[in-house]
């Protein structure tokens, strides 16, 4: 193939070029700014540690955030998966009409998160309305509202993967399983749930970070409120650049935080349940 | 078999509940965006009825407050040449990284996984300012800055492909006097169509409905549906709740026709996807 090495201009270029412009200089320059006080980045100064420290010690807004997103991806982490992997259970079954349950269920998957938000905000908002409240009278609503959205969103996208998984198991071993007498919550611990490791990782990483990186949808169900009590990580980085002036410095170093997090979170969530796959 | 039917009739009815909660808030945005602006926020769940029912009247506010059309037309225009971009250009470099072996090629490979995982916010600044440097800031500058975004994930999905490829197909058109453009195209992006389906489905999902890249780079100027929708809302001033139902249903109906077109692919596609993630 050592002809193919002359094209390197035609194949890799574009590709090389668009990757370093959009994201490996931004990536380095972020690192960098995070160490220095700027506006425009050609005025920035260098400043130490100190971006960082004032993160986490100008006010709680940054921590207040990154406790509010883990709790958040933590239950919905919990509740997708979990739902999720119960109705791909019911729709491998023989069940009428498991092809329109499928097409119906994955179908919130494909609208846009800011679409989202705005059409929770109108239910939750009508449903609070009776009793006098709104979205943003109580942290809590915001919370479980985003929470509902989540899962109305991703139940039908990990679905679709754990149906792909259980369809995989060979048919040998469920009916050697049913000869050995095995009940359906024996079957269901011992040979499908093993069987299906690859999907719940490759479904607990899509939904951690997908929790972990929300955005759109904060921004159109809650924007944040009530004062900013459930505005998330990301929100909160967004805020930090472009709503107080002079703080420019101390988002890039929130988004440089926040990056570390979610890669030690993503890696080792990978490591533990990569090592639980069996070899099939 | 009776016990079967039962536990079947059960298992449709548990689906039928939850397929009608699935339902149920599109319906409800589509019942509200024909009644009055005043009467939408307090009442979502009421039907309309002489006195809410306003006809289309929502739908030519918004889509004369937010130049639906013409965001409709920067959302379709962005995403169907950032897409085609992305196929063409990350399936050649996916192949020449796996036939090519070297250290660039591999340090390139990693750095390109690498960005999947990093949050937008981590670049969000520095992109913006970095597009705007370099008068990227348009709709077709924004291309190539998706070619840049989707790279990580599009090369990973084509190299995990390709590897499964045996050489010895290529290496017979080579010798029957292709080279390596003729050999590309005529006989290895064939074998990846799958592959090329499914990256360029994910894609669309992404880029259709992305909402703070665009809004950061050419926001001001061109607005793509999720950005005008966004805009609506705008400032601290009262929402014009029936444009924003009417506007809501529009940009779902895109999707919808889309979803329906190509479910078939959309539902394999990420099926397919997790599997080589």
């Amino acid at each position: 193939m050592r002809t193919v090495k002359r094209y390197f201009p035609l194949f890799v270029m574009p590709t090389l070029i668009a990757f370093l412009i959009a994201f490996v200089i931004p990536f380095l320059m972020g690192i960098y700014l995070s160490f220095t006080s700027f506006r425009t980045v050609a005025d920035a100064e260098f400043v130490g540690f100190s971006n960082y420290i004032r993160a986490f010690s100008e006010d709680n807004l940054f921590l207040n955030s990154l406790f509010f997103t883990v709790k958040f991806a933590v239950v919905s982490v919990i509740s997708i998966n979990v739902l999720a992997f119960i109705l791909a259970l019911m729709l491998t079954k023989t069940i009428p009409g498991t092809n329109l349950f499928r097409t119906v269920f994955f179908m919130p998957n494909l609208i846009g998160g800011i679409v989202l938000g705005y059409i929770w905000q109108l239910i939750i908002n009508g449903f609070l309305y009776r009793y006098g409240y709104s979205i943003t009278s109580n942290p809590n609503f915001g919370f479980w509202g985003l929470v509902i959205l989540m899962n109305w969103q991703m139940i039908g996208y990990m679905m679709i993967i754990y149906i792909a998984g259980i369809q995989n198991i060979s048919t040998d071993i469920l009916e050697a399983a049913k000869v050995d007498g095995a009940g359906a919550f024996t079957t269901l611990t011992r040979i499908t749930i093993p069987s299906v490791m690859p999907s719940i990782t490759i479904c607990l990483f899509l939904t951690i970070t997908n929790s972990f990186k929300l955005f759109d949808q904060n921004l159109a169900l809650t924007a944040g409120a009530p004062s900013k009590q459930t505005q998330m990580v990301a929100l909160d980085i967004y805020n930090t650049f472009y709503s107080r002036s002079g703080y420019e410095g101390v988002g890039q170093a929130k988004a440089v935080v926040f990056f570390i997090v979610v890669a030690i979170i993503a890696l080792l969530q990978l490591k533990i349940t990569r090592g639980k796959e069996v070899e099939s | 078999m009776g016990k079967q039917k039962l536990k079947n009739l059960l298992g449709f009815l548990i689906l039928l509940f939850f397929a009608v909660l699935f339902i149920m808030p599109v319906a409800v945005v589509l019942m509200n965006s024909f009644k009055s602006r005043f009467s939408i926020s307090q009442y979502p769940f009421v039907l309309p009825d002489a006195n809410t029912f306003v006809m289309l009247e929502n739908y030519t506010e918004g889509i004369k407050n937010t130049g639906f059309f013409s965001a409709f037309g920067w959302s379709l225009f962005i995403t169907v040449f950032s897409v085609a971009a992305i196929v063409v250009f990350t399936s050649m470099t996916a192949w020449y990284i796996v036939r090519v072996k070297g250290i660039f090629n591999s340090i390139l490979y990693y750095a390109l996984v690498f960005s999947m995982i990093v949050p937008f916010q981590m670049v969000m600044f520095t992109m913006s300012k970095t597009a705007n440097a370099l008068s990227l800031d348009n709709p077709l500058g924004i291309v190539f800055i998706y070619l840049g975004f989707g790279a990580g994930l599009s090369v990973f999905m084509f190299t995990g492909f390709i590897k499964s490829v045996p050489v010895q197909i290529e290496e017979a058109a080579t010798i029957d006097g292709c080279n390596a453009v003729q050999t590309f195209w005529q006989i290895v992006f064939p074998i990846l169509k799958p592959t090329a389906i499914t990256v360029a489905i994910l894609n669309t999902m992404w880029i259709w409905n992305d909402y703070l890249l665009p809004y950061l780079v050419i926001g001001r100027d061109y607005k793509t549906i999720p950005v005008a929708i966004q805009y609506l809302k705008g400032g601290y001033g009262s929402v014009d709740m029936g444009a924003m139902m009417a506007m809501l249903v529009l940009a779902i109906i895109p999707v919808v026709i889309f979803y329906l077109t190509c479910q078939k692919y959309i539902i394999k596609g990420v099926a397919a996807g997790a599997v080589k993630g």
